[in-house]
This record gives structure tokens, sequence and C-alpha cells, in this order.
């Protein structure tokens, strides 16, 4: 099988499982329990706090534990919206092609009387420090604007946003849940203000995840009951999957420069090797790009047949078209650069991690041009543009 | 449990009577790229049956396997026949489509309908409209 879906999810790494049984056999205790295979638990717990704050120049107590990327998302936005109403900034900024945790928050956001606005993403799929500098007002709350996208891979300029967050005193919030592990981040040096991440995006465990919050970022609570996480997040703390956590975000982090090298390399030679199938085109920023991620149209297929043949070859990748999504329209990402419908369902992302190989990227670019063009020998929309009587659009 | 069927599968990964047909009788073309699906159906017709049929298809993997299933469906059947078949059929005899899927059942309905009205309005066949009905929006059957 060749795994080139990691920006789904990763494979866990031997540190995270080892560091998950060794709390599961040993340190399995309450954290808030006195005895001391509680505090054991407890120990195991702020260890894994300093740790992770450690890995992106935080400090522990400006770490909170949530059960993933789309809570710690949901927290942030909603602490931060609170906050500024309470103030009367009833502004939030953001972009046309955030994840879905970070869109439906500010579309419930906006029925509760906050107003959105989504900055347009450009045909590289990014935004500038500039475009955000520009839509800051007086009575904006938040700036939320994701460290990297999940689907077409453009790492955006958020050094810089944040810098313009600071200056004009706005919160400003990151999405950093494909970045965590992958790319550098010092939340400190990049005045980032609230941060979210998630363990099984950097081969930790699925269901956990944390948010930075700078010190004196107050958050509200999603979830009320017991006064674990200060309080703010309520709920027995999963111990395990925290430990693990910790150790899969250190290895990534100590191994990063070397491991971006080695996937970026893969990464290009993919690129390369998949521009060269005619009418396709590389979706999101060429240069300023996750190591892993390659993301394609082909025009005059749809991406789930894609899916589906490659998975017969033991291939594992996703798609952007309506079909996989699961609704009447593709991708928004795709569709917020400018990708017509009929493109965007013959999309494909391939994601990889460093254990991906050359012998994957070489059984790939066998694969999909085969694959693409037994589809479009079928595809009665190919037909028509390769006889003049469609334009082509790639 | 898998997304698809073995029948599904089955039908895309062995698509049966892809092609087109140069000297068709009848050719349906429907769906539409927005959507991301469409199918065009070919017909050769002899003695009112079904003589031969194919089909090109864009789209996800059970819009391919309900096209093939299709024209295996109404491969040697008369047309009074071939009007008869619903998407319901065609579902069934692929031992089921998800429920976001049964759009491409009703595609391949269509598709065929579109190609038997498109025979009988070159071969000057009257027929009554409502055998034909147009089916409007995609939204109905997507989403």
């Amino acid at each position: 099988m060749i795994y080139a879906d990691n920006a789904a999810t990763t494979k866990m790494s031997g540190a995270a499982i080892n560091a998950i049984t060794a709390c599961m056999q040993d340190t399995w205790g309450n954290p808030s329990s006195l005895y001391s295979l509680g505090q054991r638990a407890k120990e195991a717990l702020e260890d894994a706090r300093e740790r992770i704050a450690a890995c992106i120049g935080a400090s522990p107590k400006e770490i909170t534990f949530t059960s993933g990327g789309s809570e710690a998302d949901n927290q942030a936005i909603r602490s931060a919206a609170l906050l500024g109403a309470r103030k009367g900034k009833r502004h939030i900024i953001s972009t046309a092609f955030e994840h879905h945790a970070v869109l439906h928050t500010l579309k419930g956001l906006e029925g509760e009387g906050f107003e959105v606005e989504l900055l347009p993403v450009g045909t590289l799929g990014t935004v500038t420090a500039q475009q955000v500098s520009e839509a800051i007002r007086e009575d904006t709350a938040l700036v939320t604007v994701m460290y990297a996208n999940n689907e077409i891979g453009s790492v955006l300029p958020v050094s810089e946003i944040g810098a313009v967050c600071r200056e004009r005193g706005v919160i400003f919030h990151t999405d950093a849940v494909q970045a965590a592990g992958h790319l550098p981040i010092d939340v400190k040096a990049q005045n980032i203000g609230l941060l979210s991440l998630s363990a099984h995006k950097f081969h930790g465990p699925k269901g956990i995840g944390a948010l930075y919050a700078r010190q004196g970022v107050p958050l509200t609570n999603l979830i009320e009951g017991g006064a674990q996480e200060r309080g703010k997040r309520a709920g027995t703390e999963n111990v395990p999957a925290i430990a693990g956590m910790a150790a899969a975000l250190e290895e990534s982090c100590s191994h990063m420069a070397e491991n971006a090298a080695r996937v970026s390399a893969l990464r290009d030679k993919l690129i390369s090797g998949l521009s060269r199938i005619p009418h396709s085109a590389l979706n999101g920023d060429p240069v300023n790009r996750l190591p892993g991620n390659v993301n394609f149209c082909f025009e005059g297929i749809e991406g789930e047949s894609l899916l589906l043949l490659l998975d017969d070859r033991g291939i594992c990748a996703s798609s952007g078209s309506a079909c996989t999504s699961g609704s009447l329209d593709p991708s928004h990402v795709l569709l917020s650069i400018g990708r017509p419908h009929e493109v965007a369902h013959g999309s494909l992302r391939l994601s990889l991690c460093e254990e991906n190989t050359e012998a994957d990227i070489d059984a790939i670019l066998k694969a999909v041009p085969e694959i693409v063009n037994y589809l479009r020998n079928m595809s009665p929309l190919w037909k028509d543009k390769v006889s003049g009587k469609r334009a082509f659009v790639l | 449990m898998a997304l698809y069927s073995e029948k599904v599968m089955d039908h895309f990964r062995h698509p049966r009577n892809v092609g087109v047909i140069e000297e068709a009788d009848g050719v349906g073309e429907v769906g539409n790229a927005v959507c991301g699906d469409i199918m065009k159906i070919y017909l050769k017709i002899e003695d009112g049956i079904v003589s031969d049929v194919k089909f090109e298809t864009f789209g996800c993997g059970s819009a391919i396997a309900s096209s093939s299933m299709a024209t295996e469906l109404i491969k040697g059947k008369p047309l009074s026949e071939v009007l008869q078949l619903t998407n319901k059929a065609v579902a069934e005899a692929l031992d089921g489509l998800p429920a976001h899927k049964l759009h491409c059942s009703v595609l391949a309905e269509e598709a065929i309908r579109a190609a038997v009205k498109d025979y009988y309005d070159r071969q000057g066949i009257a027929y009554d409209p409502k055998d034909f009905p147009d089916c409007g929006s995609c939204a109905g059957c997507h989403g």
C-alpha cells in the first residue's frame, strides 16, 4: 500500500504508541486525584504540556488540551468573538478557504450578530498581510487565518499577518492543524494570539489536540463541568493521548528540517511528473507550499472514479469532488481559487510524509496518467473538448 | 461496510458496453459538467429492438456502474420494454446504491429515455411526450 493521504491523517509513530501504552499501563490514574497514582498521571499531563508548549515557543500555562483541531478552532474563535463583543467589537476577518471548523463557527457567529469578512484568496490560494491590514477596522474583534491550507497546501504569511494584528491591537488566531510538526512555529515571534493544532496530523493519536491562548487572552468554555484545564475545558483529561501527542510533536519538531527537505523533494518530483499530463493544473501556491502537499485538477474526469481506481492499485489519496465531499458542490477551497465546478470535480490531493519513498512516487507517476487517460477515454465531456465542441478550461 | 456493493465495483472496474456507436440510431446525453456527471447513450435499433448499445460517462464510480448496468438491462430488449426501465431497477440490479448516489441511477434512466426519444424524433415516430419528462433541476437528486 502507498499511503499518500497524510493531510487526512497520519500513521501513529512508534514514539507516540510507546508513550500511549506506557501511560495506559502505568499512569492510568485520574490526574485530579490526590493519591500518588493520580499525581503521577498529573505529572505525565504537565510534562506533556511543557513539551508541547516548548515546540511552539509558548509557556505551559498557555496550552489547553482539546478533543482536536475542530474543538480548538471553535473555542479560539468563540472566545475572541465574545471578548470583542464585550467591547462592542463585532467584526471578524478570515479567508474564503478556511477549514469548515472555522467557517462553520463563523457562520454561527454571523447568526449571532457578528459581521464576518472573508478575504478572497486569489488564484494561488493565499492572502497578504496588506489585505488583512486594509480589512481591519476599529470594531475588528479577531483575525483568523490558517497557517497552511489543508487541501491545496498553500502556506500563508502568518508572521506578517501576526505583525499587522499586533500593530493594530487585534487578536490573531491561526488554524495551524496542517502546519504543526511540519513548519516552524514560534507563537511569540509570530505574534500569534490563539493557535489550534491536532495530534493526528503529525503521527500522534486521533481525538486530541491543543489550543494555545496567549496569556491575557481569556478563553470561553465550550464544555462546562469540572475544573480541569484551569476550568476552561471540563472533562477528565485523556492523558494517554496527550502523552502520545507530546511524543509525536517532539519527534516531528526535532526532525523537521530533514523531513521537510526529504518530503519536499518527493513532492517536487511528483508535481513535475503530474504536470506532464495534458490539461492538468497544480492547485495552490507553488512556492510557499506545505512540504508534502500535491494537488492537481485534471480536466474531463471526476475525482471519485480516480480515487477508486487508485485504491485498486493500493494508492490512498483524496479529492475535492462533490461525490467525495458528499455535497452538491465540489470543494469550497478549489472554488475559492477560481477553479470552475467542472474542473474542481476532477481534483486529486496526494499528501506525503517522510515515510514515503522514491518508489512510491514512481508508482503514483505510473498509475495516475494511466487512470486519467482511461477515464478520459470514456468521458463524453473530454471527447467534446478534444473535438472542439467545448472549450478546454485548463 | 464498503461504500459500494461488489456489483457496483464490478461494473465500475469492468464497465460493459463502453464506447461509441458511429452510426447510432439514437443518442441521448444528460447531466452537466457543473454537477460533475454526464452520461451519453448510443442506441442501434433493429426492428424495434435494441440491437446494440454503448455508453460514455463522465462521473463517479456509481455513475459509471449505473451506465454499465443500464446498458446491460436494455440490450436486446424491445423499445416498449426499454421505456419501462426505472432508476430503481438499475439500482436494484446493482445490489443497491448509497442514498446520496441514487441520482446516478436516475441519470442512467434519463440518458436511455433521451436516446430513445432521439430515435423517435429521427424516425418521425409519434410518441407521448409524457413518456419523456424533463427532469428539470439537478438539485432534486443531488444533495
